[in-house]
């Protein structure tokens, strides 16, 4: 079963929001980014090109002028590859785990997969950044040592940041399942 | 609980049979290694699984049934399928079936006994993993094994560790084959035939005898070099300050750890291993590139043609100096006589460095062509020489230095004495502190003057030091980046990148999953990938020990040392005998 809505991150750009619904058992939730846009690249490398040929008209140096086109593609390259996030992914599996995927606009793939054994429960945090109060998604993970401890918080959708409103839909998602993982392994 | 069924993606393909493997039921998992085909005997069946069990300390049992067919055969497989469960029972009785046309998939799996009623049905999740990559991969950070010599083998790797754990330990499962005669027919990763390697198995073969020479040898070389160093001084003093001897002596450890006769007890061993053979190979290749380019044109004899000049250079700039610091530098006003002492007493010692260096340039042409073919032992060695051959060079900038340091350490240490002599105190050496003491008027006199004398001597002192210690610095800073080079090359675990490289599923940094298609009513399938781990934790995990070249001090104690005129050595050796 598969639903999209649309809904805004904290600074008001536009996510929509792929819910995909396999099984009772096996739910992912896919968040999109906007993509690049054709005016902020256009912006960025009219800026670069016109400081270089501003060097240039000063050194005489023709070498200035190649090494902005090298210097721009490069960092388009690495831009695309390590910094712009696409979409993130969350597919919970009752009984085996939860996995976070982000995909760059490159196509690259980073993906994070936590045991069922070793989550707590994923709450919904608050959390000061910068000049706002906002909210988040996390995992909470079991401490080894202490039976009531957590070890670590792992935060989810991290570059996209969606409200309050897209996060309540992926919470309440996510602890239907945890209720059926609790009463399963609460049974012997 | 939802029942897990892992399956080898190597079987979707297989005929209908028993499905073999180990059941956890901590996870509620069963694990599927491989199917057995029809005919056979079930006696001769639990007698390899009671064989395998054996070998590996690995609990397998018949996990339930295999059913690959048309539509048509249907009716007569059912109620056979259904009969074996009486003679292999297991709880709870796998039946995995799917249809060779449409290859749409469907699962059951029953319970006899339990809590609930008997006969009823569990959900089960389909979890499609490759077994080679599976096999061959190793987790990071590894799971914690149980013994081998455990009795039991309950194997208590937590979580999807348990999976690679099962199928690491099977390895006896999968060494027959479809082309074998033997009384069980298996499908698993191996049964179209087992992957072996011609060339593989022969330097197996030829290792041992090679390996059992090469650390004869190796270990000659070791005592030939203990005997001879500790019986002469001067010699075990020179070894110790040079460090191409250190470098030499790290590389026959690393090669004697190579060529060990030993087998590797941990994967973690075997990495290593080959991280420091591939290390010594490319050190090797790249020093005889250096090599045939230095010999190449006569570069050595252009080499030692330019190296006098520079160095009558070198003594020509500070030459200039010491006689820029005997006038007014930068407009300070010195002590004339004690600046003319100074400067003429460094003047004469470059004056005499010159005379030594010039007496030896007949020869640097000879002596170099020699060292050059040290290059041949590793690009680590040529580099470690040239920052031998530095240190020498620039040893007159060196002897200048300690001089400045040491007067200037000298006066600051006169200065502090006397300053408390001024105020009335004095250093009690007993309790480590000051005390106040009452002295003499002769005492305070003479000490007064001295004080005044030394205080207005000290910008002179300290300017001569500030010049000597900055050309110390750089000089070591220079030989400080060649020794990060040797480092980089020494530690870089270049077998493991290629590896990370060329087979990301062999150093795994954990699973992932991916869901396939489904179907309403057909079982949920995934599919279980390795996580490659990143370069970076490859690097961190798999470092080879280096030299220990690095700074032992901070930069605080560093400055604080600086303003006291100690001495410092910041690239000090790990080990080294303090000066």
């Amino acid at each position: 079963m598969e639903d999209e809505q649309s809904f805004s991150d904290i600074c008001g750009g536009r996510l929509a929001l792929q819910r995909r619904y396999y099984s009772p058992s096996c739910r992912e939730f896919c968040l999109s980014c906007p993509r690049l846009s054709l005016r902020s690249l256009t912006a960025v490398t009219c800026t670069v090109w016109l400081a270089a040929y501003g060097l240039f008209t000063l050194c005489e140096n023709s070498m200035i002028l190649s090494a902005a086109i090298f210097i721009t593609l490069l960092g388009l390259l690495g831009y695309l590859h390590f910094v712009k996030i696409d979409q993130e992914t969350l597919l919970i599996i009752d009984s085996l785990g939860i996995q976070m995927t982000s995909s760059y606009a490159s196509g690259k793939e980073s993906t994070t997969f936590i045991e069922m054994g070793k989550v707590k429960d994923v709450v919904i945090n608050e959390a000061i950044y910068m000049q706002k109060v906002i909210y988040y998604l996390c995992i909470l993970l079991k401490d080894p040592v202490e039976p009531h401890g957590i070890s670590q918080v792992v935060p989810v959708f991290q570059s996209t940041k969606p409200r309050l409103d897209c996060l309540i839909e992926v919470y309440r998602s996510c602890q239907e399942i945890l209720a059926h993982q609790k009463a399963a392994s609460a049974s012997p | 609980m939802v029942v897990k069924a892992f399956f080898p993606t190597c079987c979707a393909s297989a005929d209908s049979g028993l499905l073999v493997g180990r059941w956890v039921p901590e996870q509620s998992s069963a694990v599927v290694l491989a199917v057995v085909h029809f005919p056979f005997i079930p006696i001769q069946v639990k007698e390899l699984l009671a064989q395998v069990h054996q070998a590996g300390r690995v609990g397998l049992a018949v996990l339930g049934t295999w059913c690959h067919r048309r539509q048509e055969a249907e009716e007569r497989l059912g109620p056979f399928l259904e009969g074996l469960g009486a003679i292999f029972s297991h709880e709870p009785w796998l039946q995995l079936c799917r249809e060779r046309t449409s290859g749409l998939w469907s699962c059951k799996a029953t319970r006899q006994q339990g809590p609930t009623r008997p006969g009823v049905k569990d959900q089960v999740m389909l979890v499609f993993y490759d077994q080679r990559q599976v096999l061959l991969s190793q987790l990071h950070p590894p799971a914690a094994l149980p013994d081998r010599q455990a009795g039991d083998a309950t194997a208590s790797a937590e979580g999807l560790a348990a999976v690679f754990d099962t199928v690491a330990r099977s390895e006896a499962l999968f060494r027959s084959d479809c082309f074998d005669e033997g009384p069980v027919r298996l499908s698993h990763w191996q049964s179209e035939g087992v992957e072996a390697s011609i060339l593989a198995e022969l330097a197996k073969r030829a290792s041992g005898p090679v390996c059992l020479l090469l650390a004869c040898l190796l270990s000659l070389i070791s005592a030939a070099r203990t005997c001879r160093v500790f019986k002469l001084r001067p010699l075990s003093f020179i070894w110790s300050k040079l460090s191409v001897c250190g470098q030499l002596g790290h590389r026959l450890e690393q090669l004697a750890l190579v060529f060990s006769t030993q087998k590797a007890e941990s994967p973690a061993q075997l990495m290593r291993k080959a991280n420091v053979l591939v290390s010594v190979l490319l050190d090797v290749a790249l020093g005889l590139a250096l090599l045939s380019w230095l010999h190449g044109k006569d570069r050595i004899g252009q080499l030692a043609e330019a190296l006098v000049p520079v160095a009558d250079h070198v003594a020509e700039a500070l030459q200039h100096l010491l006689q820029w610091l005997m006038g007014a530098p930068a407009g300070l006003k010195m002590n004339r006589a004690l600046d003319q002492v100074l400067g003429r007493f460094f003047l004469y010692h470059l004056h005499l460095w010159i005379s030594y260096v010039h007496l030896l340039s007949p020869f640097i042409e000879h002596i170099l062509w020699h060292v050059g073919l040290s290059a041949c032992l590793g690009l680590t060695v040529a580099l470690s020489t040239l920052s031998d051959i530095i240190a020498l060079l620039t040893f007159h900038i060196y002897c200048f230095y300690v001089y400045g340091a040491r007067l200037y350490c000298l006066k600051i240490c006169g200065l502090s004495s006397l300053w408390r002599l001024f105020r009335g105190k004095k250093w009690n050496v007993l309790r480590q502190r000051v005390d106040s003491c009452s002295y003499d008027l002769d005492q305070l006199f003479i000490g007064t003057l001295l004080f005044t004398v030394l205080l207005f001597l000290l910008p002179t002192t300290a300017l001569y030091y500030l010049v000597f210690t900055l050309l110390r610095l750089l000089v070591v800073a220079v030989q400080g980046l060649i020794h990060l080079l040797v480092d980089l090359v020494n530690s870089l675990p270049l077998y493991s990148l290629g590896l990370r490289l060329c087979r990301p599923y062999r150093l795994a940094a954990g699973v992932k999953f991916r869901v396939l298609e489904h179907e309403a009513g057909r079982p949920l399938r995934l599919l279980m990938q390795i996580n490659p781990l990143p370069y970076g934790r490859v690097v961190h995990a798999y470092r080879l020990p280096s030299c220990g070249c690095h700074p032992t001090h901070s930069w605080g104690s560093l400055c604080r040392k600086l303003f006291f005129g100690e001495l410092i050595y910041p690239w000090r050796q790990r080990g080294d005998k303090q000066d």
